[in-house]
């Protein structure tokens, strides 16, 4: 077989699952039990610091 | 010594561009050649005059100079990109504004389009991309712009770009792709360029004081990492002369009408969407004053774009040379990505649930309420018109033009004002905006404007569509395309009408932020001053 035919086939069988597979993943790992809280504290990020860094020795 | 390094290097460069314009094989090289060995000098110069001080980097306030800027730089070439778009409209109604004879075709509509295109999407949104990730990335990383004046080096190294691409398409130098006009040398550049881009993003986000990286640096991430991919393969292309702009293509035929379409479709879906809804992201909910909606829903939005977006660009290429089953792909993947836009839609609007009440006081507020309005319209209106069957009416039609219209005037337009709005107070250190009535009639304008111009696209884009495929009882085509044309004109003429209050209202908002800045006190100091530790 020649190397078109061959990506190809891989393009539309294995590498198409594991895209879909991955998404999914991340779908799911976004529902993940305890993820509001984290979600609800990331989702504050732009009310934080607006005028200047965080300083540099706090973590 | 990292003084004298840059002041090498940059002589270097005007030399070299100096003996490129000597040799130079063309008009349009020769004018670029010097532009750059100008733009050598000055920086040159600039370098020169402040070898051996010692400037320390500010490391507990953000770096908004590069900000001020940009919005400035976003400001000023919208209005030259609308004004652009304005004359070229009345060009297509009144051939005779061509002005042949004068300028011996150098300002013909084909060397103008280019011009509109590439100032609107790259000058203007490319600016405001630029200016809106520095901002955000800071905010939301809590921490000062990685690589010092690296950030200035990407913002003039884009303005240069900007500069050359247009001298070089009125002077004859284009490669033909649609959005990819700019030639090999400049290609090259803004190469570069990105790569410093990228690398003050991305080295901003590893030295960010929050655990999280925020969504909207998610989308501006996209943005820059794809756009560059996408620049770097539909411009593999061989320069038939380091002297010359002219370069040779590296694929031929169907392949590369893939690959520009590939570059094409996914320059709207990374750079015009991805990338501005990244602004979406932050600016909203700071006008709104309350968190995203739903940032599960956000993240979902986010991996849904991204792994459909990519695979859409054939549904440009149907009924050619394209297989069938890679136009079919395009046309599925197109309608998938109805969910993921309405989804974003979605969150973005109900991100005021609760504030809606500041529809009605807030003219910012609405202006971005009436750009995610037009994200939603214009991303179910696009996917339609990816399906064959209707793709065969509309395509190579007006219509097209109608819904890069919606979605540029209505959401990457009116995204970028809002955020403008935003953020001229608050980098000017402002107490408030100059007068929120011009606001209002900008609003107003840009909104009727949108209107007359997809609505008069829309009439004309199906009546050529049925004109040219309309056949008499013996099997005929009725239409010559010059019957198309003149049918044409009063559409053109409303359009051209709509562009000129879009224009009007961009001078007002260019006036108001001048306002803002010009004839109020500031607040505090621009620079805030260090805190003694």
């Amino acid at each position: 077989m020649d190397l078109y035919t061959i990506t190809r086939q891989f393009a539309d069988s294995w590498a198409l699952l594991a895209l879909f597979l991955v998404f999914l993943g991340v779908v799911l790992w976004a529902f993940r039990p305890g993820s509001r809280r984290v979600h609800d504290d990331i989702s504050n990020i732009p009310f934080r610091h607006e005028d200047k860094p965080a300083p540099a020795e706090e973590a | 010594m990292w003084d004298y390094v840059k002041l090498a290097v940059l002589g270097a460069i005007a030399v070299l561009a100096a003996i490129a314009a000597n040799y130079a094989r063309d008009l349009a090289y020769m004018v670029n050649a010097m532009t750059v060995m100008l733009a050598a000098a000055v920086t040159f110069l600039w370098v020169l005059r402040r070898v051996g001080e010692d400037h320390p980097e500010p490391v507990h306030e953000y770096n908004d100079g590069v900000v001020r800027a940009g919005v400035i730089a976003t400001s000023l070439w919208g209005v030259v990109g609308f004004l652009v778009g304005v004359t070229i409209a009345f060009q297509l109604a009144f051939p005779a504004l061509n002005f042949s004879e004068l300028t011996h075709g150098y300002l013909n509509f084909g060397k103008l389009r280019p011009l509109h295109t590439s100032a609107v999407i790259f000058a203007f949104g490319g600016n405001a991309l630029i200016m809106s990730s520095f901002y955000i990335v800071q905010r939301t990383s809590a921490a000062r712009l990685w690589g010092g004046n690296l950030a200035w080096f990407v913002f003039w190294g884009f303005q240069l770009v900007i500069v050359l691409a247009a001298t070089g398409y009125i002077l004859g130098a284009t490669q033909s792709k649609e959005y990819a006009e700019p030639e090999w040398y400049v290609d090259w550049w803004l190469t570069v360029v990105w790569v410093a881009f990228l690398a003050v993003f991305l080295g901003t986000i590893v030295k960010r004081k929050e655990p999280h990286i925020y969504v909207a640096n998610w989308f501006l991430l996209s943005f820059i990492v794809t756009v560059a991919m996408l620049h770097v393969v539909n411009n593999l292309s061989i320069p038939v002369s380091i002297w010359g702009s002219k370069s040779v293509q590296v694929f031929a035929g169907v392949q590369d009408a893939m690959t520009q379409w590939w570059y094409g479709h996914n320059a709207v879906g990374f750079f015009l969407t991805a990338g501005f809804l990244g602004m979406m992201y932050y600016f909203v909910p700071k006008q709104a004053e309350r968190p995203v909606y739903s940032y599960k829903l956000s993240i979902i939005h986010f991996w849904a774009l991204i792994f459909l977006y990519i695979w859409a660009g054939p549904h440009h290429l149907h009924y050619t040379a394209l297989p069938e089953w890679a136009s079919t792909l395009g046309m599925v993947f197109s309608i998938i990505l109805w969910m993921p836009s309405w989804g974003g839609m979605i969150n973005g609007l109900m991100t005021l649930s609760g504030a809606w009440d500041k529809l009605r006081t807030d003219p910012i507020i609405r202006m971005m309420v009436v750009s995610i309005g037009f994200y939603g319209m214009s991303t179910f209106e696009g996917p339609m018109m990816s399906i064959k069957a209707v793709n065969s009416l509309s395509h190579y039609t007006d219509w097209t033009i109608g819904h890069v219209h919606s979605g540029a005037l209505g959401w990457n337009g009116m995204i970028t004002f809002g955020a403008l709005y935003f953020l001229v107070p608050k980098l000017w250190k402002r107490e408030r905006l100059y007068s929120l009535t011009l606001v209002s009639w900008h609003f107003w304008l840009a909104t009727i404007g949108i209107v007359l111009y997809a609505a008069s696209m829309w009439v004309t884009g199906i009546m050529e569509g049925l004109m040219w495929r309309e056949v008499d009882d013996q099997g005929f085509l009725v239409n010559a395309f010059a019957d198309t044309v003149s049918a044409k004109f009063p559409m053109y003429v409303v359009r051209g009408m709509g562009g000129v209050l879009y224009l009007t209202g961009a001078i007002i908002m260019v006036y108001n932020l001048w306002a803002t800045v010009a004839k109020q006190p500031a607040t505090a100091s621009v620079s805030t001053p260090v805190p003694a530790e």
